[in-house]
């Protein structure tokens, strides 16, 4: 039997690797507490990561994830802070963000702008809308009025945060979605071939709606735990690097940016990788440049291996890359 | 002193009494001197002031640039509505450029007013090297270049703002004096390492550490002025030491997650917490009251504003070529505790929009 390595064996093996070093040579690194705070520091990246996938896994990509994160959990912030009851406000957030993700979903599935344009302009418009005419300051302060949502993002259950709860949360069903449920079966199928999808008949253009109009949900309540769990919405989280970072767990984990490939696994496992570099350059106190370079490092590094042991063949020659 | 505060002068009743009476005695001998002779109605009249018609020649229709690194968040609003409230009424005219963090933007906005010739630009600089041959060519044209709370290497006729050595010093100070007797772990929680407050800030925090070698700095990380990054910093440092003594963060705005963090632990108010900020109600003192914050060095923004107007409008009225001095003025630093964080004027607050 050939044994054959993927991206995410060795993503997976690298993670084994680095986190029985730093068990063995960094003192206060595996304890349990530590290694809840790791995985709590990464869980936003971690849900978003799983919004990002299902985009992904149907060929797509959704650069406009952190305004979904920003702009209307910021508004239903907004919205309290100005005195709007929560309920209220909550129907109106979310009804934002599903608006939002239709109009994508629309660009991209019946427009057929490609999805990489398609949200960069959406994610700008939202980010602007937000700045302009949404909110008061920047920094958006979590109100009392605000407190009835407070249990997503604060505290702990059986001595594991809240975040990281809700990070297992969405990957269960997430991973339900994926495997059990008609539209999340599809998407793998379309995005494995598009064309050969649509000649069997599935209905191509209103899934790739759902894929989108999921991210944009995920995506407010990634937005509504972190700012439950930091006591703020900073909206200027847009202007960051944030959104590499999720592109960066999903396609780390090994999901392919040419679709129709890998799960929610994988993205526990990039998000895992990421969280444990973090966590214990924090620990080693390592400055903040260095910290880059050993993040560059270490991608380059599971990048490299990838292309050593899978080179390119005929399929990934005909896709291409991103 | 400053512009959103209410200052009355209360009268006790009997002040009251003494003033009406005052009043009618005045208004009495007003009277008698008046049907004495007719004459003194001549010699009531007012005398002109000679230099008030200079002054408002000199500030009426002149117009402001304002470029703040972005108008979004309180320092940015605070000074802007600071300098519409002490300019306008004056005739001169503010006009703000946002450049929403962006460093190429700013530097358009920038190269885009000065060929627009206001009579003098407030700027704050995101570093220390974008805007600084933009600030040369603003000066040499004749416009006047206030530079506040961020300087750049280039000097200008004038800079406004908080001394960051002095709130590096002041709030390592206090963090040392809250660890006395305790563990002597302290962390410290940088903002973003390229601009210059926070290198600023750092050296401060290096003076005090050099004269105090008990003290053991067990994390010194950058937190981007993000406070989710700040949290996730602060949660990694407090599991490793949990008899941490001390914070020494960098901006209030930022350390609110750090305080997220040190309350999630359970360590609220044994972990001390040091920042600086603008001083705005909700950013500063409201949170001072409530615990996120033990220590809070405040450069409070209204005072900023109104340092500047007055430069502004010492400049415009000529005298002094722009670029001919180059002058600093530094802002009186509030440390803001419990104690104080409560009084009436303590903060200031945004105007409601």
């Amino acid at each position: 039997m050939k044994f054959k390595l993927s991206q995410q064996s060795i993503v997976f093996g690298l993670f084994v690797l680095l986190f029985l070093s730093f068990s063995a040579f960094l003192p206060g690194f595996a304890s349990v507490g530590n290694l809840l705070t790791l995985v709590q520091n990464v869980a936003f990246l971690g849900i978003l990561g799983m919004g990002m996938a299902l985009v992904v896994i149907g060929r797509g990509i959704d650069i406009s994830m952190i305004a979904s994160l920003a702009v209307p959990p910021g508004f239903l912030l907004q919205m309290v802070a100005n005195g709007q009851p929560l309920s209220s406000a909550l129907w109106i957030a979310l009804a934002v963000a599903l608006v939002f993700g239709l109009v994508n979903g629309w660009l991209i599935a019946y427009a057929e702008v490609p999805s990489l344009f398609t949200t960069l302009a959406t994610g700008l418009f939202l980010a602007g809308l937000g700045q302009a005419y949404l909110f008061r300051l920047e920094v958006v302060q979590w109100t009392e009025g605000m407190d009835g949502l407070a249990w997503l993002g604060r505290g702990s259950t059986l001595g594991v945060p809240t975040p990281v709860v809700m990070f297992a949360f969405v990957s269960v069903v997430c991973a339900i979605f994926l495997k059990k449920v008609r539209a999340g079966v599809f998407i793998y199928g379309i995005g494995d071939n598009p064309n050969a999808a649509r000649a069997t008949g599935l209905p191509v253009r209103p899934v790739v709606v759902l894929e989108y109009v999921l991210a944009s949900l995920i995506g407010l309540f990634a937005g509504v735990v972190m700012a439950a769990s930091v006591g703020s919405m900073a909206t200027r989280i847009f202007n960051s690097t944030m959104i590499y970072d999720v592109v960066l767990v999903v396609v780390l984990g090994g999901i392919g940016l040419s679709g129709g490939r890998g799960g929610v696994v994988n993205v526990i496992i990039g998000t895992l990788l990421i969280g444990v570099l973090l966590n214990a350059m924090t620990i080693m106190d390592v400055g903040y440049s260095v910290q880059n370079i050993v993040k560059g490092i270490v991608l380059l590094i599971a990048i490299l291996a990838d292309s050593i042991i899978n080179p390119r063949n005929e399929e990934t020659a005909q896709q291409g890359d991103i | 002193m400053s512009f959103y505060r209410f200052r009355s002068e209360t009268l006790t009743p009997e002040e009251t009494s003494m003033k009406h009476a005052n009043k009618w005695i005045k208004g009495a001998v007003t009277g008698a001197l008046i049907l004495s002779s007719g004459v003194a109605l001549a010699q009531g009249k007012g005398l002109d002031e000679p230099f008030r018609d200079g002054y408002k020649k000199a500030l009426a229709g002149k117009v402001v640039g304002y470029i703040p690194v972005a108008m979004g968040f309180d320092l940015g609003i605070g000074w802007y509505e600071g300098l519409k409230k002490e300019l306008e009424p004056h005739g001169m005219k503010v006009v703000a450029r946002d450049p929403n963090w962006s460093t190429s933007a700013g530097a358009q906005a920038m190269t885009a007013l000065i060929a627009e010739k206001p009579a003098a630009i407030v700027l704050h600089n995101p570093d220390v090297q974008t805007y600084a041959k933009l600030i040369r060519k603003a000066e040499k044209q004749g416009i006047y270049v206030v530079q506040i709370n961020m300087r750049s290497q280039q000097p200008s006729t004038a800079f406004v703002g908080a001394d960051w050595v002095d709130i590096g010093e002041m709030t390592t100070a206090a963090t040392i004096a809250a660890c006395q007797g305790k563990s002597n772990k302290i962390a410290i929680v940088q903002g973003a390492p390229t601009a210059a407050a926070s290198a600023y800030t750092l050296k401060g925090v290096e003076n005090v550490l050099a004269k105090n070698p008990q003290v053991k700095v067990v994390s010194n990380q950058a937190a981007d002025w993000d406070a989710s990054k700040a949290k996730a910093i602060t949660q990694t440092v407090l599991k490793q030491h949990p008899d941490l003594c001390g914070i020494v963060g960098f901006w209030d705005g930022m350390d609110i997650g750090t305080a997220a963090a040190v309350k999630e632990a359970g360590l609220q108010g044994k972990v001390f917490v040091a920042t600086s900020g603008g001083g705005e109600q909700s950013g500063a003192c409201d949170q001072v009251m409530n615990g996120s914050f033990s220590y809070n060095v405040s450069y409070d923004v209204p005072t900023q504003a109104s340092n500047m107007a007055s430069m502004i409008k010492w400049l415009v009225q000529g005298g002094v070529k722009p670029g001919a001095a180059k002058q600093n003025i530094y802002t009186t630093l509030v440390p803001l505790t419990k104690e104080n964080a409560g009084n009436p004027g303590a903060c200031w607050k945004l105007s409601k929009k």
